[in-house]
Order: structure tokens, then sequence, then C-alpha cells
């Protein structure tokens, strides 16, 4: 790639975040604000620098227009607004947006920004009722025969295991990995160490799934700063540029997908990778949505981390955690980081631009050049992928 | 049902939905076919999926099919549904193609495996609804 196309990529030049867990008495408002100011001091840029704002709706403090609400919330005048909702896949996708108004000149630095209290809002119960009636299950045809959100990506799980012989023990090895990598981060929502015995014991949810196959609730709010690498290059932090994008839709509703276990992030994958002239083997660490354990051996599948039906085998050994082959969600994912809802994804994009500016400390990936980040929404039918790298590494 | 229980999340007909909901009423399951390209589609939409025409039936179909896969609810979503775990979420091959979420009943939840023969059966939820649901199909046995 010339040093021209270089200077012409889009890049991130600050991240913030809150920590994620109980953080009661906030709004999702009010998480927004900490973590956009984090963002946007880490960027080395004032608020007055910010003209475009990428949101997502906020199930906890419904808003009209999103973007425009929290664009004037933190007193920002924009010249760009977008808000957007692809359910998992929004935390890529906020990225894509905000690349692609920078591209076509909208905008100078677009502050991409989510954030609930999906946890203090209201009780857990009510949370997991909320999430089941009004969430990714169709109102009329799948809600009234009692699923929850867990026992849709069970059907996956099931369907893998009958076709594939994937065993629960694999699918806990995620969780393990993910618990294993929060306890290195302080931002964590659970960070006490778990073993496959604990996940294979803990109490059931949704055949085959038990409580530590699913990700957690929790509050927190995330932001990135997003402009062109020319730019970039004259703020304080270290540039990491977006290098390829994708999205793939299979379906909306899981009762409409004509195949369970393989995804839209076959097309999501295959398109960021070729947009960026990379294949699997150049990744040094992935960060790989992860709202349950099934999910991650579904998505390595599809982005070509391994053949179809692979993905429990690939797992076993250690190969995604800290120190294995591919370094998997160093920030311990949905599963054990946390998992505020529609900002859960954009969890992973800080984390992998924190691993490629060398900046993660005791789950730092040696020498991480190339990160891949993939979200997936809805039931395993909506994905967004995105590579990104060290301005040394393209 | 317990007058303190509450009620289940009950379907919605709509101007779409509704002839779904009025043949299930009567014990019909019935799906939208393509009358161009004879498609079967489900969930229902105004234009089919194969061919983007918008002409169509509403055609009762076998209510024969599989489990393509499930899910044995052990955690109710919400007290409505707190008596009746554990219960068998599936979603259900159709012979004629479409896939449909559903429950199997008249079964052991923790017997239903991928691959059983279904066929369907109307549970009554109030109000004049029925709710397609799923039971064991004997080798050839069909009512």
């Amino acid at each position: 790639m010339g040093k021209d196309l270089a200077t012409l990529r889009p890049a991130i030049a600050g991240i913030g975040e809150t920590r994620l867990g109980r953080i009661a008495g906030r709004t999702a408002l009010q998480l927004q604000a900490e973590a956009a100011r984090a963002a946007i001091a880490d960027a080395g840029l004032r608020f007055e620098d910010i003209d475009g704002v990428v949101a997502l709706p906020m199930r906890t403090q419904p808003s009209m227009m999103p973007a425009a609400a929290i664009a004037h919330y933190l007193g920002i005048v924009p010249s760009h607004l977008a808000t957007l909702d692809l359910a998992g896949a929004s935390g890529v996708a906020m990225v894509q947006e905000a690349a692609q108004a920078l591209q076509a000149g909208s905008c100078r630095h677009v502050l991409c920004v989510s954030g609930q209290n999906m946890l203090s809002h209201r009780s857990r119960d009510d949370a997991i009722r909320q999430m089941a009636e009004a969430g990714a299950a169709h109102p009329q045809f799948e809600v009234p025969y009692g699923p929850l959100i867990p026992s849709l990506y069970a059907l996956v799980a099931q369907r893998h295991m009958h076709e594939f012989g994937t065993t629960r023990a694999q699918m806990a090895e995620v969780a393990v990995a993910m618990r294993a990598h929060a306890a290195l981060n302080p931002g964590a929502h659970k960070r006490e160490p778990i073993t496959v015995e604990d996940v294979l014991a803990a109490p059931p949810v949704s055949s085959p799934f038990g409580v530590l196959d699913c990700s957690l609730v929790s509050d927190g709010a995330c932001a990135a700063v997003v402009t062109m690498s020319d730019r970039a290059r004259d703020l304080p932090r270290p540039v990491v540029q977006l290098l390829g994008f994708g999205q793939g839709l299979s379906h909306t509703h899981v009762g409409e997908a004509r195949n369970l276990v393989e995804t839209g992030a076959v097309r999501s994958g295959a398109q960021a990778f070729r947009a960026s002239g990379l294949r699997p083997s150049d990744i040094d660490v992935a960060m790989l949505y992860d709202c349950f354990t099934i999910t991650v051996l579904v998505e390595l599948e599809d982005l070509g981390f391994c053949p179809k039906g692979e993905g429990g085998r690939f797992v076993e050994g250690g190969r995604i955690r800290l120190g294995g082959e591919l370094p998997v969600n160093t920030h311990g994912g949905l599963l054990s980081g946390g998992h505020p809802g529609l900002p859960g994804g954009f969890f992973h994009v800080t984390e992998a631009v924190r691993q490629l500016r060398g900046e993660a400390g005791a789950r730092q990936v040696p020498d991480a050049r190339i990160a891949l980040v993939h979200g997936n929404g809805g039931i395993i039918g909506m994905h967004a992928t995105m590579t990104m790298g060290r301005a040394d590494a393209a | 049902m317990q007058p303190d229980v509450p009620a289940r999340p009950r379907p919605f007909p709509d101007a779409e939905t509704a002839p779904y909901w009025e043949a299930a009423a009567r014990g019909e399951l019935r799906v939208q076919r393509c009358s161009a390209c004879g498609t079967h589609r489900f969930y229902p939409r105004a234009l089919c999926p194969a061919c983007h025409d918008d002409a169509h039936e509403w055609v009762r179909v076998s209510g024969r099919g599989e489990v393509h896969s499930f899910s044995v609810v052990r955690r109710a979503p919400s007290p409505a549904f707190a008596a009746r775990v554990p219960y068998a979420i599936a979603m259900i091959a159709l012979e004629e193609g479409p896939h449909m979420l559903s429950e199997v009943v008249g079964m052991d939840p923790d017997h239903v495996a991928i691959g059983l023969p279904v066929e369907v059966a109307f549970e009554d939820i109030g109000e004049g609804m029925r709710l397609p649901v799923f039971r064991p199909r004997g080798e050839g046995g069909s009512p």
C-alpha cells in the first residue's frame, strides 16, 4: 500500500471508557459523557474540535434522534450526525459510519459513543424479561413461546453439537478464557477465575447453556474519536488505522434462519479481509462478539480462522487465551468484561486500539500489529467485521 | 390459570399476520405461498424473498416436519412461564420448507432431539386464540 493511500485512511485517535459492572445512580447520558470526555482528551482534542457524532439508541433512556440528543447534551456543534442500530454489530458499524463520513469530507473528527445503565436501570430479572420480550425474539411468532435470548442462541449450539460433535466443555473453554482475560482487566465486571468444571456445573439456563455460557448484564459506556490518518499523525496517541470493513446479514429473527451454523460473518469477514488485503493468518489479536460461548466458535469458523465445524477443537489447548496462537477478547469480552447491551460490542473496538498501541498492560499481546474486530447482532443474523493496524503495519 | 399469575405474552395479529392467527384459531397451519414462483414463506411478508413478486395466497400446510434444533428452557423469562419450566423451545423444519419457532409438547422435554418427526397441534391461549405447537409423530402417523 502506497504512502499516499495510507494517509487517506481513517484512524482511531482517542478512546475512552467507563468501567463495566454496577454503576448505580448514573443515567445512560451521564455514562456517555464520562466516556466521551475521556476519548476526546485521549485524542488530545477539545470538544470544539468534534464536528461529527455517531451514536446508538438508548434502551434505558429512550430519546428522540439519539445522536443529535447526545451531541447537544455534550455541547458539540455537529456537521454530521448518525444514529444507527445493528444490535450487537453496532460497535463496528459505528466506526465504519464515522470512517465513511470522514472519507466523504463531511466532518473532521467524529465522536462515536454509546452507553447504558443496563444493570442499574432496573432489576436483573426485569432486564432479562425485557430482553426476552422486546429484544431479538419476534414479538408475534417467538415471544409467545417463552424463549430466553439464551434459548435462541442455544438453538445454534445444539445444532452445532449435532452436526460437528462440538462439546459443552469446548464451549466452556471460551468462558474460561474470557474470565482469565477479565482477571487482568481492572475495568471488567467479573474477575474471579473459573474452570471448565465450574461452567459445566453452573445453574442451567436453557440447554445446553448454563449461566456461565451467557454474557453479563452490566452498566457502562464507551467512546472513540475517529479522524483521518494525516490528522491523527499530528495528535499525541499512536495512530491506529482502519484497514477494511465488511457487513453480512443472514436473517433478522432466528426462526427464519435457513442455516443455524453458518452466518453472515462469512460475508462480512471476507469483505473486510478483501478490503484490507489481509488473511486470517495475519491477525495478531481478535475481538469477537461473545454474547454466548457458542458465538465465538461459529465466528472463528465463519471468519476463516478454522474450517467449518472445527471451532470447538480450535479453542482447546489455550489457543484463544493470552499466550495462545490467536488471543481473543483480551479485555474479557461480554462474557466476563461486561455487557451493557448495545454498547457492548464497542468495548471490543477500544480494546483492539489498546492492543495495537501497546498499552494493554498485563494483558498485552506482544508486538500486536494487526487486529480484527467482529460484531454480531440479533440472533447471530447480522454481522460487521473490521481490520485495524498500527501505522507501521500496512 | 391462577388469577395472580401474569398472562403469557400473546400474539397481536396485524394486517399482515391476521390470516395466520385466524387459521390457527380454526386449527389450521397456513403460510404464504408466492403465486408467481410457488415458494412457501414464513414469517409473513409483502414480497416473495425468492422472486420479489407481491402476489401470494395463504395455503394450508401439512403441519408435518422435524425438529431442526431445540433448547430446554429451565429459567423462565418471566413469571408467566415460571410454572411451565422445563419446556422445549424448538425450531421446526416444515415439510414444505419454511422453518418456524415453536414448542414441542406431549413428551418429556429432555427427550426432545434433533431429527424428531413432529406434527402440529394447537394450544388454546384464551380469548379465541390458539398457538401452533408440535408433538411427536409416529412413522407414517398423521391424524
